[in-house]
């Protein structure tokens, strides 16, 4: 198990509307194993977003562990330090939204070629490779050295795709990443993530198309108002799907 | 590894009547004491920075980020608390006249909110940054030459400016002018006061590129003082939220941006436009 995931809850105390308390995740526990897809999927306010923002500790859980299983042993990303959580974005966990946050101004293959450079890589060998990843997501290559903030949807989301799966991170959650890709650019998306990134890389994953999950997830988690309802294998979501 | 560690900081405006401290902060929900009229500019202040981290300090104009940046950059003298600098023996607040020249010639660089604190406008941009230099120590002329034209490389300046009087610069160049000097003598520490304030959107996007760019690069630890929310949330990892002259919240940077636990803090994000 790379991630063991023992009764998380995430409560959210909004202070603005009379310190209303709003329930994100109620006692959550799930495994994930190295190497799999895992997907979750759920209505919206299930709680996919919190349960991904929670690992990734852009959500302080409430309660519970998230038990991780780093190169250097095992953590808790529930509790674990800053420096810890830092240190572990740096080298081994990944994260990708629907919505593309960067400095303005910077070059979308500059944009993807920076956690590269970062890893140690080269500055020239980081470009080629985001040129190449940029590519095989379809981005016309005119937009390769143009700012994304002028882009579509569809366009910076490839560019974030890119920029999360390039360091072939050994955790990566993903939160509704081809949301707004077309059939076929998804299908480029789906293959890109299947064949750059080896078994090496865990995935966890939010898909809003069912489509999406049958084809590359080993196993579906179902949420329901932040409760976890169960845990499948594809076969059986795929089977049920038909029914 | 800390490179930095803030200890119960404590920095007053006035004659204390000796409980401002205690009948001020988030609790009492001013800065000013009631009894005296001092204000607490910072009080009950604790943190870390380590080594290649970014720390953004948010607050509104009062909240005493600036004060705390002016302490920790040894351009004012605190009234208590111990600060711990890995470059220095001791607690840094005791540090004696020349020990505080020495540190903020070599150690320490800082970026002023206003161009005027941090160059000299008449002299020429190039100049500026080698009196840097010279203040460290620095003495062989072409060394400095070569030294200014990589720092201008590096920011982006132009350097067949470098000649010119700092004045005839956009304020854009002029704040990268600081960033070069700032850097100049390699510090482990550089303090940016509200890097993008006075500067057109487009420029400051640059500014910050360019500071992150080289901020990545060399590794430097930062602390970035900004009332601006957007400039701490490109440059910071971690992010502490002033109000009141204390410390409210505090944590990953995208943690106090996504999940504000603080009443201010919710307002504060909220409240962006």
């Amino acid at each position: 198990m790379i991630l063991e995931i023992d009764d998380l809850s995430k409560t959210f105390e909004m202070h603005v509307i009379d310190n209303k308390c709003v329930v994100g995740l109620d006692g959550v526990s799930f495994d994930v194993r190295e190497g799999e897809f895992f997907a979750v999927v759920g209505e919206s306010g299930s709680g996919k977003s919190s349960l991904l923002k929670s690992i990734y500790r852009s959500y302080q859980p409430s309660s519970g562990c998230i038990v991780y299983r780093s190169l250097d042993g095992p953590v808790d990303l529930a509790t674990c330090s800053e420096q810890q959580v830092l240190k572990l974005r740096g080298n081994e966990i990944g994260y990708t939204s629907q919505f593309l946050d960067e400095i303005p101004r910077v070059p979308a293959v500059d944009v993807v070629a920076r956690p590269l450079r970062e890893g140690g890589m080269d500055p020239d060998a980081a470009r080629d490779q985001a040129t190449e990843l940029l590519r095989a997501l379809n981005l016309p290559e005119d937009l390769f050295d143009a700012f994304p903030a002028t882009f579509s949807g569809g366009e910076r989301q490839r560019v974030n795709l890119a920029r999360a799966i390039a360091p072939q991170p050994r955790l990566l959650l993903l939160d509704e990443p081809t949301s707004a890709l077309d059939p076929d650019t998804r299908a480029a998306a789906i293959d890109l993530l299947e064949t750059y990134l080896d078994e090496s890389t865990t995935m966890v994953g939010v898909f809003h198309n069912p489509e999406v999950i049958r084809d590359i997830a080993d196993r579906v988690a179902m949420l329901e108002n932040g409760h976890l309802e169960r845990v499948v294998d594809v076969s059986d979501y795929r089977r049920e799907a038909l029914l | 590894m800390s490179l930095l560690s803030v200890h119960d900081v404590k920095k007053l405006y006035g004659d204390s009547c000796g409980d401002c401290v205690s009948l001020t902060g988030d609790a009492a929900g001013t800065n000013q004491c009631p009894d005296c009229g001092t204000v607490v500019a910072c009080a009950d202040i604790n943190f870390e920075v380590h080594e290649g981290e970014v720390l953004g300090i948010v607050g509104e104009s009062g909240s005493g980020k600036s004060s705390l940046a002016e302490v920790i950059a040894l351009d004012l003298e605190a009234d208590g608390g111990k600060v711990r600098y890995h470059p220095y023996d001791g607690n840094l607040l005791d540090a004696n006249y020349q020990e505080r020249v020495e540190l903020r010639n070599q150690h320490v660089g800082m970026v002023h909110q206003h161009i005027r604190d941090g160059l000299n406008l008449s002299f020429s941009g190039g100049g500026n940054v080698a009196e840097k230099l010279l203040s460290a120590d620095w003495r062989r002329y072409e060394a400095i030459r070569d030294r200014v034209r990589d720092l201008f490389n590096q920011t982006e300046v132009p350097v067949e400016r470098m000649d010119d009087a700092a004045e005839t610069y956009s304020g854009g160049m002029q704040r990268r002018v600081q960033i070069a000097k700032a850097l100049a003598t390699e510090p482990e520490l550089v303090i940016l006061d509200e890097p993008t304030t006075g500067l057109d959107v487009s420029v400051q996007a640059r500014v910050l590129d360019v500071f992150r760019r080289i901020q990545r690069e060399q590794g430097v630890a930062t602390i970035v003082v900004s009332h601006d929310l957007d400039v701490v949330r490109l440059l910071a990892d971690r992010t502490l939220v002033m109000r009141h002259g204390r410390v409210i919240e505090s944590g990953l940077t995208d943690r106090i941006m996504e999940d504000p636990h603080h009443k201010y803090t919710q307002t504060l994000i909220n409240s962006v436009i």
